[in-house]
């Protein structure tokens, strides 16, 4: 009775590769360079496509692998370039609107992050979505993971960190996903990820129209609205 | 047959939309015209079909009586708004050089069109997971529709709509998979999104991970929605689009989020029964309905007065589905149709106005029934309407509603649907008669130059289409329509 059996390969590596994406989104959170952040969020899409692959050999689902493939091009590769670019005329010292974008201090906003993270991980985690498929304690850190992203896009006042929070969200949604919903058919995946380079693209088009109107990343005096 | 139909209501709009990136902009509107109008001949092909049985083809299209509904709603305000936009871009165009305005026709007659592709294609998907993929194409259509005015105010409210829908879109992603992760436990890995397949299943599926799917997808699909707290985007975009986008934005985009919505309603209740789907649809319904009306109460922007509008309404669908008695759900999907047409309206009315007056501003818009002879009693009448005054279409909807509420023994509920309907139409009614009734000021002002005339005979004649629909909606609803409303009813309750 009461003896605690050690995690699997599988869950092992599931659980180390959710829990260091999760610590990307705070790197992401605290950030203040544009190209760092793209940098932490490519590095975390990577991760995504390495416990895909850990999936498929575990479980023997040969999709995967492709998905892996497919995932890393396009969120390694494609969306961090496409992002790049289309943030590339806003000039390299641009840095400062996204810097000092920060509606609360950054030391609280960590430790409200930090509650978040808590609050989603026990919140998955009470749902007691458990099966064979599925290791609890990687879904619970993708709930952390969900709430951290939002987190982001509340507390940076400058477009390019709400986006990269946007996109890092979805890859917190994928590696829900994984745990939950590994055998999902590729075809319905691959239409996700592609959907997924369409929102980026849409995106760069807007925050280049809301620079090119502002000078300026900051959504500080996006206030004219109201009421 | 119907295939055909089905096909070419997936390919008309999209090959619209292409055609008018490469000809002369004179040519896109036409194209626009004649697309709008086969899609709406099109989409009631479909309706007699969509009323006795569902038809499912090659495993992805599924059109049920629900889902012809909502794609009713939106065949009738493409055709109608298309006619609308040749005289509104029209007007555009005067403000514009030439490059920036051949520029302006070319994207926004592209876009219009994708627009209404992917809101026609949502309600014909089988599976949850392409109905998501078909929502997100809307959004970030929309997105860039909002910022075609290239102004100030429309980056802002373009920026604040995609993210908040993205994010709440995310929310519905994850609905979707915990779907699947349901669904799976009984059909297997392959399982693929269908909800023809999940439907059969319901009552065996496990509760917890439908319940969470139900109310991710509530929030998530609700921030489309417009249901509160989640509607703060919408004020904003819908009165920064240009006013053929507001009318598509308010009559078919929040309908068609709703019909997301209805979906997941539908996998909830053969799962965990009425009970707790009901409750959650019956909060965020009052709380909408309690906000809109509160901001109806003090507008000064007329364009925003009509986007809370749409958030009350919306919040008045959600209730209804919530009492879930077969009249007040006939009462929804009637409603979904009435307030796409008088909705429609009002924003093509309010467009009018815009353009006659050159402000948003209700303070800045005066004596319109003597300087619009025909916008003005149209735009009085659409208001009317929007307020269920008999002998609309919404009138009949709404009532349907509450005698719905009432035999399901809702009455606190019902009660307060009348008394914040009630609010909202103070709010509604005086902004109108101030509009349209206040004398004009002939000394000074922006009225001062105005004479009695209509901007375009384009913007009128689909308003005038708008009004006999509503009528007709109100009086008698035609034969088949109705047989439509009692199948979608029967399938909202469970009937296969």
């Amino acid at each position: 009775m009461g003896t605690v059996q050690a995690p699997g390969v599988y869950t092992g590596a599931a659980d180390v590769i959710a829990a260091l994406m999760l610590l990307l989104e705070f790197g992401m959170l605290r950030q203040a360079l544009i190209r760092d952040q793209i940098r932490l969020y490519a590095t975390q899409s990577a991760l995504i496509s390495v416990l895909a692959v850990v999936i498929a050999a575990d479980r023997g689902i040969g999709d995967l692998y492709a998905l892996a493939a497919l995932s890393a091009a396009l969120k390694v590769v494609a969306v961090p370039y496409l992002v790049r670019k289309l943030l590339g005329r806003t000039g390299r010292d641009e840095a400062a609107g996204v810097a000092g974008s920060y509606t609360i201090g950054v030391a609280n906003s960590v430790l409200g992050s930090i509650a978040l993270a808590a609050i989603g991980f026990f919140c998955f985690n009470s749902l007691g979505i458990h099966s064979a498929d599925a290791p609890g304690t990687a879904l619970a850190i993708a709930g952390g993971m969900v709430l951290v992203a939002f987190g982001l896009m509340i507390v940076r006042r400058d477009v390019a960190s709400q986006a990269i929070g946007f996109f890092s969200l979805e890859n917190a949604i994928s590696l829900a996903a994984l745990v939950v919903a590994a055998g999902l058919p590729l075809i319905l995946e691959t239409a996700f990820l592609f959907d997924l380079l369409v929102a980026v693209v849409v995106f760069g088009m807007l925050i280049r129209a809301h620079h090119t109107r502002s000078d300026s990343l900051s959504t500080a005096d996006l206030t004219k609205l109201r009421g | 047959m119907m295939f055909a139909v089905v096909i070419a209501l997936a390919a008309v709009p999209l090959a619209a939309g292409v055609v008018a990136l490469i000809v002369p902009p004179r040519l896109a509107a036409a194209v626009t015209v004649v697309a709008g109008i086969a899609s709406f001949a099109l989409v009631l092909a479909l309706v007699p079909a969509a009323a006795h049985h569902t038809l499912t083809y090659v495993s992805y299209f599924r059109i049920d009586a629900v889902s012809a509904i909502f794609m009713l709603a939106t065949g009738f305000l493409y055709a109608a708004v298309a006619v609308y936009a040749v005289g509104y871009v029209g007007h555009e165009l005067r403000e514009k050089d030439p490059a920036g305005g051949r520029r302006y026709t070319i994207r926004f007659y592209a876009l219009f069109n994708a627009f209404a592709w992917s809101m026609f294609i949502a309600p014909m998907m089988n599976s949850l997971a392409l109905l998501w993929i078909a929502i997100e194409v809307t959004t970030v259509v929309s997105a860039l529709l909002v910022a075609l005015e290239n102004s100030e105010a429309a980056a802002e409210a373009a920026w604040k709509y995609v993210l908040i829908a993205s994010a709440g879109l995310g929310l519905a992603l994850l609905a979707t998979i915990f779907a699947y992760f349901a669904g799976a436990q009984l059909l297997g890995q392959h399982y693929d999104l269908a909800l023809s397949t999940i439907l059969q299943v319901g009552s065996q599926l496990p509760p917890t991970p439908v319940r969470f799917a139900f109310l991710l997808a509530v929030l998530g699909y609700g921030t489309k929605v417009g249901l509160f707290p989640v509607h703060t985007w919408l004020p904003d975009a819908h009165s920064e689009a240009p006013t053929p986008v507001s009318a598509l934005l308010s009559g078919s985009l929040l309908a068609v989020s709703f019909y997301a919505i209805l979906r997941y309603y539908q996998i909830a209740t053969a799962a965990l029964g009425t009970g707790f789907p009901r409750d959650a649809l019956l909060a965020f319904g009052v709380a909408s309905l309690l906000l809109a009306a509160l901001y109806l109460l003090d507008q000064r922007d007329l364009k925003r007065l009509l986007a809370y509008s749409s958030v009350e309404h919306m919040g008045i669908l959600a209730i209804g589905v919530s009492f879930g008695a077969p009249i007040a759900l006939a009462g929804v999907m009637l409603h979904v149709l009435a307030h796409a047409a008088a909705k429609g309206n009002a924003f093509m009315g309010a467009g009018v106005l815009v353009v006659k007056f050159g402000s948003k501003r209700i303070s800045a818009q005066r004596g319109a029934m003597d300087l619009l002879p025909w916008t003005g009693p149209l735009f009085l009448l659409a208001v009317l309407a929007l307020c269920a005054m008999p002998p609309f279409g919404i009138f009949r909807s709404e009532f349907q509603i509450v005698a719905g509420g009432f035999s399901a023994h809702r009455y606190a509920a019902a009660s307060v649907l009348i008394v914040l309907v009630t609010l909202a139409f103070l709010g509604l009614s005086a902004a109108a008669t101030s509009i349209m009734f206040r004398p004009l000021n002939t000394t000074r002002g922006p009225g001062a130059m105005a004479h009695a005339h209509e901007p375009s005979a384009w913007m009128v004649v689909p308003m005038v289409a708008g009004f006999i629909v509503l009528l007709i909606l109100g009086l008698h609803p035609p034969g088949e329509l109705t047989e439509l409303i009692t199948r979608a009813v029967a399938q909202l309750r469970g009937a296969a």
